[in-house]
């Protein structure tokens, strides 16, 4: 049997194995999100939409994804 | 008769701007938003909730081709999370503009004034066009003005109360002394609160849980609506004074015998 190979990051205050190699925008279609209504913080750091597909995830990186919701 | 009302170098034809938060759903919340008139609205950027439906986000359901979104700063408690929110939430929507709010205590939820006025001096370096949630205080208006935020705007009570503009005289005072424009933000109630609000003199009102939990929220939208425009009209009419004495409105001579 194969495992897949898998690196651990905090996503949104939990830790979730992602698959190996994913870029910012991997991860978003693996969530299934649509990029342009999602912001990406990485480690601290909101990232430009421009930079989804040269940015990969490491272990250990620490990702905020955010979006608007209803508020006053 | 009335001036056209500017925020920064744009116009809008309401003085009512609206939240998004606390509607039972989404349909309610855009018929409601509707029938207020608003063009201006808020909205809250929080984290996506990656174990629930992928379609929770308010732009599914607001079109920021019809409302021009307001991201606030809400939930935050210190000067240095309402400017990473603040971040967050321009690159979310592409835009300038933000009410930066930043409450002081949780009972209360009045604002942190102190921390308004430092966040406020940093994120107008940095571009934001700052709508400023703060207290009835003159002293922190003065100072927020002074940072450079494009409005600056008291409460007329705390956030979610309805208890309606409970200092009119310092609401007035406020907007006396400043140039930018005052919108009162949080405690309107009902449509009088509304009404009241505005004839103090203020630019615009801003609300949100009076519509969301009114029992038919489309039709608060609408009361308020006409509330904001009487209330204007009111101010703009000049109000005769007001006299703990009564005084006949018809001739007291030519009466019969």
């Amino acid at each position: 049997m194969r495992t897949t190979p898998a690196v651990e990051v905090r996503i949104n205050g939990k830790d979730r194995e992602i698959p190996t190699g994913l870029s910012v925008s991997g991860l978003l279609e693996w969530l299934e999100l649509n990029p342009a209504l999602v912001v990406v913080e990485l480690n601290r750091e909101i990232l430009d939409r421009d930079r989804y597909q040269e940015i990969h995830l490491a272990e250990k990186d620490v990702l905020e994804l955010v979006h608007f919701v209803g508020g006053g | 008769m009335d001036t056209p009302f500017q925020i920064a170098d744009r116009e809008f034809s309401s003085r009512l701007i609206v939240g998004t938060g606390k509607y039972k759903d989404n349909r309610t919340m855009v018929d409601a938003i509707r029938a207020t008139g608003a063009e201006m609205v808020t909205v809250a950027v929080r984290r996506v909730d990656l174990d629930r439906t992928k379609e929770e986000g308010v732009l599914y359901h607001l079109d920021p081709e019809e409302f021009l979104l307001l991201p606030n700063t809400a939930g935050c408690y210190t000067a240095e999370d309402a400017i990473r929110y603040a971040r967050l939430a321009r690159a979310a929507g592409f835009t300038e503009w933000l009410k930066l709010e930043i409450i002081g205590d949780q009972e209360t939820l009045l604002p942190d004034t102190h921390a308004t006025i430092e966040a406020a001096k940093i994120l107008v370096d940095e571009g934001f066009k700052v709508m400023a949630y703060t207290n009835d205080d003159l002293i922190a208006a003065l100072r927020l003005e002074d940072a450079g935020c494009v409005a600056v705007m008291p409460l007329a009570s705390p956030i979610g109360s309805g208890l309606g503009v409970v200092n009119p005289y310092y609401i007035r005072e406020i907007k006396r002394r400043l140039k930018v424009p005052i919108i009162v933000d949080a405690g309107v109630g009902t449509a009088s609160d509304a009404c009241v609000t505005m004839e103090q003199g203020v630019d615009g009102v801003l609300m949100n849980t009076a519509i969301a939990v009114a029992q038919d929220p489309v039709a608060m939208g609408e009361s308020m609506r006409l509330a904001i425009q009487a209330g204007r009209l009111a101010y703009l009419a000049g109000r005769m004074p007001s006299r703990e004495i009564a005084v006949p409105s018809s001739p007291t001579v030519g009466m019969v015998d």
